[in-house]
C-alpha cells in the first residue's frame, strides 16, 4: 500500500487505536490482579449518561465538555459502587452490576426524551465508536509527518488519547511501588502507611481517564476489552509483574493493529465490499489472544502451594 | 480517631511515663458490626522482650495488633509507638501479617516481596542500588532462603512463605517487630529458623511481639504473655503470668486439664 | 390513560409484553437470588452480552436458508446458544488457567459482544435496512412488536416462572447451605447448571423488551433490594420476585403508554427507586438504622470504658468519654466522679469481677460465650446464679449492687 493511501486513511485511525488500547491495558494489569476486572466494564457503561448530561448541560457537542461529563460519571459511578459496597454492606459484584445498569439506563432514558436526534449522539456510537472516521485530510503521503501545516490537520482525538496515555503512564511510574504494595498485601501497606483506600481510587479515576479518552476515539466496547484481555493474556506468559505489563502492552498493540487491518482489509480479501466495525474486530482479536495463551502460555496454570 | 487524641495529649503524665515502651495501647476497643472483638484493652510491651499474645480462637488477637498499626479503625482506644503517635513511629515498626491474608499467585519473586521492606526507604521513585539487594540478599540468607530469591512466590511452600515475609520485615530494619501467627502451618525446620532470628532480634535489643497459638512452646520461644479474651486477662512474665488460673480463665475452661499439665506452668 | 396500561387496557399486544415482561420480572427477581447469593451476580453481565453474536449469526443463517431472519424465536434460540458458549468459556477459563472469575467473564463479556458488533457490521452489508431491528436487541424495544413476537416473550416468561417455581426448594437448599445441600442428594454442580440455565433463559426471552444491557439489572436490583429487607432466604426469594415483577409491569405499562419512554431503563430506574429506599430506610440493615445503632453502640462502649476507669481511680484521657459521663451527670468537668457516678462505676466494676469468674467456670460456658464487654450479666444469669457468683467473690467488698 502507498502512503498517498495509508497516511491520511489509515495512519491515524490505527494509531489511536493503538494509543488507546495501550491506555487502557496498562491501568488493567492492576485492576485484573486487584480483582477489580469489572470495574472497567461499570466505568465503560457509565460514559454514557455522562455525556448525555453534558450535552444537555451546555446544549453542544464538543468535546471538552463531553470528557467532563464522562469523567465525573466515572466519579459518580465510583463513589456509588462504593457507598453502596460499604453502606448497604452488599458485595462489590452486584453492587457494580447495580450502579452501572442504573446510570446506563438513565442516560439512555435522557437520550431518549431530550432532542439529540440531530446531533450525532447515540447508543451505537457510544458503544462501537467509530475509528474508521478520524481520517487525516489533510496528509498527502509520509512527507506530511513533518509539514506543520498538515499537522494541524490531525484529528483532536490523537491529542486527547496521547495525553491520556501520557497521564496513565506517569501515574504507574510515580506511584508503581506503592501500587504494587497494596496489590499485593494491603495490610502490610496499611502497616507502612500507605494510604491503600485513596490509592485504590486514584487507579480507578486512572483507568476512567484512560476509559474516557479511549471512548471518544473507540467506544466503549474496546474498553472493556483491552483493560481486561491484554492483561489477562499477559498474566499468562510470565510470572513477574514487570514482565507482564510489557506483554500487556504488547498484546494490546497486537489486536489493536491486527484488529484494524482485518476489519478494514479482511473483509475485501474475502471477497466482500465493505469494512466491518474495527472496534468490534479489535475486541475480537484481543480474545482470540487471550485464547491462545490460555491453551499455550507458559504460565497458564496456578502454581500455588498446597494450601497448609 | 486515636491518632488525635494521641496527638492532642502530647505531654500528659501517662505519656511520659509510657515513653519507654515499644508499644502502650490504651483502652482500645475493636468491634465488628455490634460485637467487640477487642474491649478495653491496655498492653504496655517492655522493650527487649519477647511477648507472646495467647488467647483462644477468635478472641481478638490479631484484631488487636492491627489496630495498634492503625489497619482496623478502633472504635475507641489508642496504641503509642516508642511514646510517640502511630503515624511519627512507622518506620521503627515491621509487621508481618499472616501469610493467608495474601494472593500467592501474585506475579512476583521472592527477592521483590523482600525489596518491599525498603519500601520507606525507597520511597516513590529513589533508585534501587546494589546496595539494597545486596541488603535484601543478607536478609533472605538470616531465614535461609537464599536459594529461593528468584523463585516465584506462589512455588513456594507454607513454610519459605512465611520465612519470606520474615525477611521482609527484617529489610525494614526496625526496633519492634509485630508478627501476626508466624508458626501457623510451617514445617518444624522453619519454626526453627523463625524463632532464632527472633531471638537473635531480641539479643540485639528489639522488641518482638507474636500472636501465638501453640501453648506448648510458650515458655521455651518467649519471655513475657499477653493473655487475651476480648478483655485483657494477664499480663507480665511467663514465670509471673503462664499460671494454669491465668489460663483457665482465657481459655474458659476449654482447656483440658491433662494438657495445662504438660505446659511446665509457673506455680499460680 | 397510564392508568389503562398498568390496568392492561392498551390493546392486545401491549397487554401481552406487559404480562409476559411482569411474568418475566419475577422470575428474574427469583433467579437473581440465587444468582446474589452464590455470589455469582456478574455472570450475568457475561451471559447477557455473549448473546449478540449468536443473534448475529442466527439472523445470517435464517437469510442464507431463504426466511426473514427476524423471527424472534430463531434469534432468541441463537442467542442462547451464543450464551451457553460463553457460560462455557468462563467456566473453562476459571478452572483451567489461573485467571479468576471477574477477569474471566470480563473477558468474555466483551470479546462477544465485540464479535457480535462485527456479525452486526457484516449484516448492515448484507443489504440494507434487513438488520433494521437487531440494534433493538441491545437497547430493547416492544414499540411495533408483533402478535408472534409478545406471544414468545408472554409464554417464555410464564414457562421460566413455572420452572422456577418448580425448581425453588432445591435451589434454596444450596444458596443456603450447599454442604448441607450434597448431604441431601443434590448435585451441586448440576444444581449450580440449572441456576445458570434459568438465568440464561430469563436473558435471553427478555433481550428484545430490556436489551442485553439492561437485562441484567433485572438479575442483579430485586436480590439486592430483598436482602435488606429479611435475613431469611425464602422470604428474600419472594421478596425479590416481587420487586422484580412491580418494576417490569410498571416499566413495560408505562412505555406501551408512551412509547418514546424506552422499556428497558423505566424497568431499570423502577428496580432502583425500591432498592434506593430500601438503602436507606429498611428496618435493620438500612442506612439510618445502621447509623444510629453504631452511635448508641460507641456510646455505650465509651460509657463502659469511662465508668470502670472512675471505678478504678484511673484519668480519663478521651474526650468524648468525658463528654459522656459529665452530660449523665456521672463526672465532674475535671473528670472526677460524682456520687451517682461512683455508684454506677462500682456496679460496673462489680460486674466485671463477676463475668471474670463466670468466663473462668467451666459450668457457665454457654453463657461466657456471650460475653462481648458490654452485655449486662442480669440478661444472662439468673438471680440465684448471680448471688451464687457473689458469695465466690466473697464479701461486699464496699460495693453496692
Amino acid at each position: 500500500m502507498s502512503g498517498e493511501e495509508f497516511v491520511p486513511l489509515s495512519l491515524t485511525p490505527m494509531l489511536i487505536g493503538v494509543l488507546a488500547a495501550v491506555a487502557c491495558a496498562l491501568p488493567g494489569n492492576f485492576l485484573v490482579l486487584r480483582k477489580q476486572a469489572l470495574i472497567g466494564d461499570a466505568i465503560s457503561h457509565v460514559v454514557l449518561p455522562g455525556i448525555v448530561v453534558a450535552f444537555l448541560l451546555t446544549g453542544m457537542v464538543a468535546a471538552a465538555p463531553m470528557m467532563l461529563g464522562a469523567a465525573g460519571a466515572a466519579l459518580v459511578s465510583v463513589v456509588m459502587i462504593e457507598a453502596i459496597r460499604r453502606l448497604g454492606n452488599i458485595e462489590p459484584g452486584a453492587a457494580m452490576g447495580l450502579t452501572f445498569t442504573t446510570l446506563f439506563a438513565t442516560g439512555v432514558l435522557l437520550l431518549e426524551q431530550s432532542d439529540t436526534s440531530t446531533v450525532h449522539l447515540d447508543v451505537e456510537h457510544a458503544l462501537y465508536g467509530n475509528l474508521e472516521s478520524l481520517i487525516w485530510l489533510d496528509a498527502i503521503g509520509w512527507g506530511s509527518l513533518l509539514d506543520p501545516v498538515a499537522l494541524a490537520g490531525l484529528p483532536p482525538e490523537l491529542g486527547r488519547v496521547v495525553i491520556a496515555l501520557l497521564g496513565v503512564c506517569a501515574f504507574l511510574w510515580l506511584f508503581w511501588r506503592p501500587l504494587v504494595l497494596s496489590t499485593f498485601d494491603e495490610s502490610f501497606a496499611q502497616a507502612m502507611g500507605v494510604a491503600t483506600n485513596r490509592l485504590g481510587v486514584a487507579l480507578v479515576m486512572v483507568a476512567a481517564l484512560a476509559a474516557v479518552a479511549a471512548f471518544d476515539a473507540v467506544g466503549s466496547i474496546i474498553v472493556i476489552a483491552m483493560f481486561i484481555c491484554p492483561p489477562s493474556a499477559a498474566r499468562l506468559m510470565t510470572n513477574r509483574l514487570e514482565h507482564q505489563v510489557a506483554w500487556s502492552v504488547v498484546f494490546a498493540v497486537l489486536s489493536a493493529v491486527l484488529g484494524y487491518v482485518f476489519a478494514g482489509y479482511g473483509p475485501l480479501w474475502l471477497g466482500f465490499g465493505n469494512a466491518v466495525s474495527a472496534a468490534g474486530m479489535i475486541a475480537t482479536v484481543s480474545g482470540v489472544i487471550l485464547a491462545f495463551t490460555a491453551c499455550f502460555a507458559p504460565h497458564r496454570h496456578r502454581s500455588g502451594a498446597p494450601a497448609v | 480517631m486515636g491518632l488525635e487524641v494521641a496527638a492532642n495529649r502530647g505531654a500528659t503524665p501517662k505519656a511520659e511515663i509510657l515513653a519507654g515502651s515499644p508499644l502502650a495501647i490504651r483502652g482500645m476497643t475493636v468491634s465488628y458490626g455490634q460485637k467487640p472483638v477487642v474491649f478495653s484493652v491496655d498492653m504496655t510491651v517492655a522493650e527487649g522482650s519477647m511477648t507472646a499474645i495467647i488467647g483462644p480462637n477468635g478472641a481478638g488477637k490479631s484484631t488487636l495488633l492491627k489496630a495498634a498499626l492503625g489497619i482496623v479503625q478502633p472504635l475507641a482506644g489508642e496504641a503509642l509507638v516508642f511514646g510517640k503517635p502511630l503515624r511519627s513511629a512507622r518506620h521503627r515498626i515491621a509487621y508481618v501479617p499472616q501469610r493467608a491474608s495474601v494472593d500467592w499467585d501474585f506475579p512476583t519473586r521472592v527477592i521483590d516481596v523482600v525489596l518491599m521492606g525498603l519500601y520507606r526507604e525507597l520511597g516513590l521513585l529513589r533508585r534501587l542500588r546494589p546496595h539494597h539487594l545486596e541488603k535484601a540478599r543478607a536478609c533472605l540468607k538470616r531465614v535461609g532462603m537464599t536459594d529461593f530469591a528468584d523463585r516465584q512466590i506462589g512455588q513456594l511452600s507454607g513454610g519459605q512463605q512465611q520465612r519470606v515475609f520474615l525477611a521482609r520485615a527484617l529489610a525494614q530494619e526496625a526496633d519492634l517487630y509485630l508478627l501476626d501467627e508466624p508458626f501457623a502451618g510451617v514445617d518444624a525446620a522453619t519454626e526453627k529458623a523463625i524463632i532464632d532470628v527472633l531471638k537473635s532480634l531480641r539479643s540485639d535489643g528489639k522488641t518482638v511481639v507474636a500472636v501465638h497459638h501453640d501453648l506448648t512452646t510458650v515458655r521455651s520461644y518467649f519471655d513475657r504473655v499477653f493473655l487475651i479474651n476480648t478483655r485483657k486477662m494477664a499480663e507480665g512474665a511467663v514465670d509471673e503470668a503462664f499460671t494454669s488460673e491465668n489460663l483457665n480463665q482465657t481459655y474458659g475452661g476449654r482447656l483440658a486439664t491433662g494438657q495445662i499439665d504438660q505446659l511446665e506452668l509457673a506455680a499460680g | 390513560m397510564f392508568w389503562n396500561a398498568l390496568t392492561l387496557q392498551l390493546g392486545y399486544n401491549a397487554t401481552l409484553v406487559t404480562i409476559g415482561a411482569t411474568l418475566l420480572g419475577i422470575a428474574a427477581g427469583v433467579t437473581g437470588t440465587f444468582l446474589y447469593l452464590r455470589k455469582r451476580a456478574l455472570v450475568s453481565d457475561a451471559i447477557s452480552h455473549a448473546t449478540l453474536p449468536g443473534v448475529g449469526i442466527a439472523f445470517m443463517l435464517m437469510v442464507l436458508l431463504g426466511g426473514d431472519g427476524r423471527a424472534l424465536s430463531g434469534l432468541l434460540f441463537g442467542a442462547a446458544v451464543s450464551s451457553w458458549i460463553g457460560l462455557l468459556c468462563v467456566s473453562w477459563l476459571t478452572r483451567f488457567t489461573r485467571l479468576s472469575e471477574d477477569a474471566a467473564i470480563g473477558a468474555v463479556l466483551s470479546v462477544f459482544f465485540g464479535f457480535g458488533i462485527v456479525l452486526l457490521t457484516v449484516i448492515q452489508t448484507m443489504g440494507a435496512g434487513r438488520a433494521a431491528g437487531l440494534e433493538g436487541f441491545l437497547l430493547g424495544s416492544t414499540a411495533g412488536m408483533l402478535f408472534n413476537d409478545a406471544l414468545v416473550i408472554a409464554g417464555g416468561g410464564a414457562l421460566t416462572l413455572l420452572a422456577v417455581l418448580i425448581l425453588r426448594r432445591p435451589m434454596t437448599l444450596l444458596a443456603f447451605d450447599p454442604e448441607y445441600a450434597a448431604s441431601r442428594g443434590i448435585n451441586v454442580g448440576r444444581m449450580d447448571l440449572v441456576i445458570m440455565a434459568l438465568a440464561l433463559a430469563v436473558t435471553v426471552i427478555g433481550l428484545k423488551v430490556v436489551g442485553l444491557i439492561l437485562i441484567v439489572a433485572m438479575l442483579i436490583i430485586p436480590p439486592v433490594t430483598a436482602r435488606f429487607w429479611t435475613e431469611r432466604t425464602d422470604h428474600m426469594v419472594l421478596i425479590s420476585g416481587l420487586c422484580g415483577g412491580l418494576a417490569a409491569w410498571v416499566g413495560a405499562a408505562l412505555s406501551a403508554f408512551a412509547p418514546a419512554m424506552p422499556t428497558g431503563p423505566i424497568i431499570v430506574l423502577t428496580s432502583f427507586a425500591l432498592f434506593l429506599v430500601s438503602l436507606l430506610l429498611a428496618p435493620n440493615r438500612g442506612i439510618v438504622a445502621v447509623y444510629l445503632r453504631h452511635v448508641r453502640f460507641q456510646r455505650r462502649v465509651h460509657m463502659r470504658q469511662g465508668l470502670l476507669a472512675l471505678a478504678q481511680g484511673q484519668p480519663i484521657y478521651e474526650g468524648f468519654t468525658l463528654r459522656l459521663l459529665q452530660r449523665a451527670g456521672l463526672s465532674q468537668a475535671d473528670g472526677v466522679a460524682t456520687d451517682s457516678g461512683r455508684a454506677r462505676a462500682a456496679k460496673a466494676l462489680r460486674d466485671e469481677k463477676r463475668w471474670e469468674l463466670v468466663r473462668a467456670d467451666q459450668a457457665f460456658e454457654s453463657a461466657a460465650a456471650l460475653y462481648d464487654g458490654l452485655r449486662d450479666i442480669e440478661t444472662v444469669l439468673t438471680g440465684d446464679q448471680i448471688s451464687e457468683i457473689d458469695q465466690r467473690i466473697g464479701g461486699p467488698q464496699g460495693v453496692a449492687t
